[in-house]
């Protein structure tokens, strides 16, 4: 029961937010996270936010993805 | 898709498999990976990743579908209840078509009654407000990623001092039902992979007790096909160096200590108790009740409705497969008697269920290669 | 037209029913065209093979972005006419009206069919009202049976898939049904997705007349999505299909929509799509036919007949694994798991 989408967040008033993913948006709640920005990335799961993306991180998950395959680990 | 099609590059996804296969070179016999979480089983099906790791690999999955382990009564109680007069059922889709003793949420729209399905449980709380004659039942299923929206429902509810919102709760939770299964002697686990957004919620530090009773290594991963394919990468290692930590491969949304505002919210309006889990049985404060605050939303104690006795097929064996035993492909009924246009037990029925999964995806000797 | 809403009085055979032919349905069906009044329509005689179908039409909500019932029930007769090379040549319309329908709205619905109608150059030729109580239908219900003449001796079929060729498609997939999904009350989803509706005729002529017996099969994806209709052909031909999920053409916003749904694209409806099945040598002259028309812009192969493993789709997926495509048990529901 975890289907969580990264969404954008676009506007915020009071606990609401709207979000948007490539063109389609949804009003989500943010009454589970704090210190939420505009243009911040959240995980939405049944019309909450129940985390903010941390791009730093996803940057690191990123490289170190990215670094498996420089290692010349393809196969031939 | 901003956060999403990065996980899903097929040069990286090789690159992993490659070092899932190096790694594995250290293994001295086959390993065997359980993941507790339907979004899980349904994204190693969707992606084909099964058809790609190497044979010493096993993935396995375990009771992660809520639908799959809410106890059949749970639907006879939905069905009862969908027979009341001037009654809404607002559920999440995953239910509807959830088979109880003799009848299902579908069957009984076709029979006249009012079933609505919601993306969220604010959702629900919207259509009481719009509907002040009829009373709205939320069917409350999920573990801990959904628990809290549905307690900032209720939330919600009492704001707006709503009389006609109710909620029929089965939540339950994670880790206890790992802990009863690392504890089974007929069960061996060698790793688990830890649900992604049930732990965003509860934090990577939770699975530690799991690590420290049992020494089974855990890992927290993401839903994308990448993030699985490291989550298992991470186990293999552990495993081959003889290790059992609890790692985190999904740190751009899980942290240590988990959301603590959403646990707030939860811990607000919901209390452990004890639950029944289909196939395994009952494991003490596995559950969620509604506190004494707010049990005026309490559909079973607020609605009284005579229930149907539990009539269940004698050869059902989801519990066998939910505690990962045994594969859809063991169970005699499968692709046979047992069908998602006829299902008989949940594991079929529920779209993430192990073998509506296996019975969708899986097919017949598929092989691939990297 | 003297009442604002639709009585039970318009389908009872009188003066009311008289007045709704004469003051709104005729003058809007059949344009310029003078009625025969007559129980039948007479069609002159034809050369060729005659192509006969029909089809019905619930869809709810009966307005969406791009589209009408009556849109759909014009273009999704002329595509099935199409499907097998048939070229239109009469369509006949009838409706099951409730009780209280808001004139104005069958109007909007009417005008719809008559320009869609006139769009791909058929006529409608006949037609029949009926008025139901109230919530006896939901507002509207169409049927439309199409008949349509071959003007080519080629076998198209669904039967006729062969191992080696190329499956095409003329466009994005999904784009129907999460339009339509995307108004319904409940979801409360924003966007600009847009039903892909649209009369396939010509594009099918172009083919025939490119690739003419290289064009084995051809069909329509629409309930159930792609992997419904490729599982029926692979069924009925008796191969085996394999997709490229990397190929496959998607708007982000469907994709985007059927995340958050937890529903997948391969499943949901189109309307303005077929699925081309074509010797592999002629693939490419196939494709840039497809692309040079209006309704093909964003054609691609997405797939081929692989073996003759009996009735199996299979899927690679983007990161290379292989996983199979069977059949819903039912529709696709919103999921949160």
């Amino acid at each position: 029961m975890c289907l969580g989408v990264p969404m954008q967040v676009k506007t915020i008033e009071n606990d609401m937010a709207i979000c948007e993913i490539d063109g389609v948006q949804r009003e989500a709640s943010l009454m589970m996270i704090d210190d939420v920005a505009i243009g911040d990335f959240v995980l939405i799961h049944a019309g909450f936010a129940i985390e903010r993306i941390d791009e730093e991180e996803a940057r690191l998950t990123l490289r170190a993805l990215r670094e498996a395959l420089d290692q010349g680990l393809v196969p031939e | 898709m901003r956060h999403q099609n990065e996980y899903r590059d097929p040069e990286l996804a090789c690159a992993q498999l490659q070092a899932i296969r190096e790694a594995g070179k250290g293994l001295d016999r086959a390993v065997t990976l359980m993941e507790v979480c339907g979004t899980h089983t349904m994204s190693v099906y969707q992606h084909g990743i099964r058809s790609l790791l190497p044979e010493q690999v096993r993935l396995v999955s375990g009771p992660g579908c809520p639908v799959c382990v809410t106890p059949v009564d749970y639907v006879d109680h939905a069905v009862a209840l969908a027979r009341r007069e001037a009654t809404i059922i607002a559920t999440f889709g995953d239910m509807v078509r959830v088979p109880g003793s003799s009848s299902s949420l579908l069957h009984e729209q076709a029979r006249g009654a009012t079933i609505k399905i919601v993306y969220s449980a604010l959702d629900a709380v919207t259509l009481a407000e719009d509907n002040p004659a009829s009373t709205v039942v939320f069917l409350g299923v999920g573990f801990e990623t959904t628990a809290p929206t549905i307690a900032g429902a209720i939330l919600t509810a009492a704001n707006k001092n709503l009389h006609n919102f109710f909620v029929l709760c089965a939540h339950k939770t994670m880790p206890a039902p790992m802990a009863a299964l690392a504890g089974d002697p007929d069960l061996q686990v060698d790793g688990y992979l830890c649900p992604a957004h049930v732990s965003a919620i509860i934090g990577a530090k939770a699975y530690q007790p799991l690590v420290d009773r049992f020494r089974v290594p855990c890992v927290i991963t993401g839903f994308e096909p990448l993030d699985i394919l490291q989550g298992v990468l991470m186990l293999v290692k552990q495993v081959v160096a003889g290790e059992a930590r609890v790692e985190n491969q999904y740190r751009r949304v899980v942290k240590a200590e988990g959301n603590q505002k959403a646990r707030a919210i939860l811990c607000r309006v919901f209390e452990s108790c004890d639950a029944r889990w289909r196939g395994i049985g009952n494991i003490p404060g596995s559950g969620l009740r509604l506190r004494d605050t707010y049990t005026r939303f309490d559909a079973a104690r607020a609605l009284p409705v005579e229930i149907e006795p539990v009539v269940e097929h004698p050869g059902c064996l989801c519990g066998e497969i939910l505690k990962g035993k045994l594969r859809p492909a063991d169970c005699p009924l499968f692709r046979t008697t047992c069908t998602p246009e006829e299902p008989v037990g949940a594991c079929m029925v529920s779209s993430e269920g192990a073998c509506a999964a296996e019975y969708k995806y899986g097919g017949q000797g598929l092989g691939a290669g990297c | 037209m003297k009442s604002e809403i639709i009585l039970l009085g318009h389908g009872s055979g009188g003066k009311l029913s008289h007045e709704l032919l004469d003051d709104l349905i005729v003058p809007i069906l059949s344009g310029t065209e003078p009625r025969d009044q007559n129980d039948a329509a007479i069609l002159a005689r034809q050369q060729g093979r005659l192509a006969f179908t029909t089809d019905s039409y619930v869809v709810d909500p009966i307005f969406f972005p791009d589209g009408s019932i009556g849109s759909l029930a014009i273009y999704g007769t002329i595509n099935d006419l199409a499907m097998t090379g048939a070229m239109p040549i009469a369509i006949s319309v009838g409706l099951i009206l409730e009780e209280g329908l808001a004139v104005n709205t069958l109007r909007t619905i009417l005008e719809d069919m008559s320009a869609a109608a006139q769009k791909v150059g058929v006529r409608i030729m006949t037609g029949d009202t009926k008025v139901v109580p109230r919530n006896k239908a939901d507002r509207i219900f169409v049927n439309t049976s199409g008949i349509g003449i071959l003007l080519h001796d080629l076998e198209i079929s669904g039967s006729n898939a062969q191992i080696g060729d190329k499956v095409l498609i003329n466009g994005t997939i999904g784009d129907h049904g999460m339009a339509v999904m995307a108004h319904r009350e409940g979801l409360a989803l924003t966007s600009d997705i847009t039903s892909d509706c649209a009369p396939l005729n010509s594009l099918v002529e172009e083919l025939i007349s490119g690739v003419g017996c290289r064009l084995h099969a051809l069909r329509d994806p629409t309930r159930g999505g792609i992997a419904t209709t490729l599982k029926e052909i692979a069924m009925q031909s008796e191969v085996e299909i394999t997709l490229q999920e990397n190929s496959l053409p998607v708007n982000p916003a469907v994709a985007g929509a059927c995340a958050i749904l937890g529903l997948d694209p391969l499943f949901v409806a189109n309307e303005g799509k077929l699925l081309a099945f074509v010797a592999p040598d002629a693939a490419e002259q196939a494709l840039a036919i497809m692309r040079k028309h209006e309704f093909g812009k964003a054609s691609a192969v997405i797939g081929e007949v692989t073996s003759p493993n009996k009735g199996k789709v299979r899927l690679q997926t983007a990161i290379g694994g292989l996983r199979a495509i069977e059949m819903l048990a039912g529709e696709q529901l919103p999921r949160i798991c």
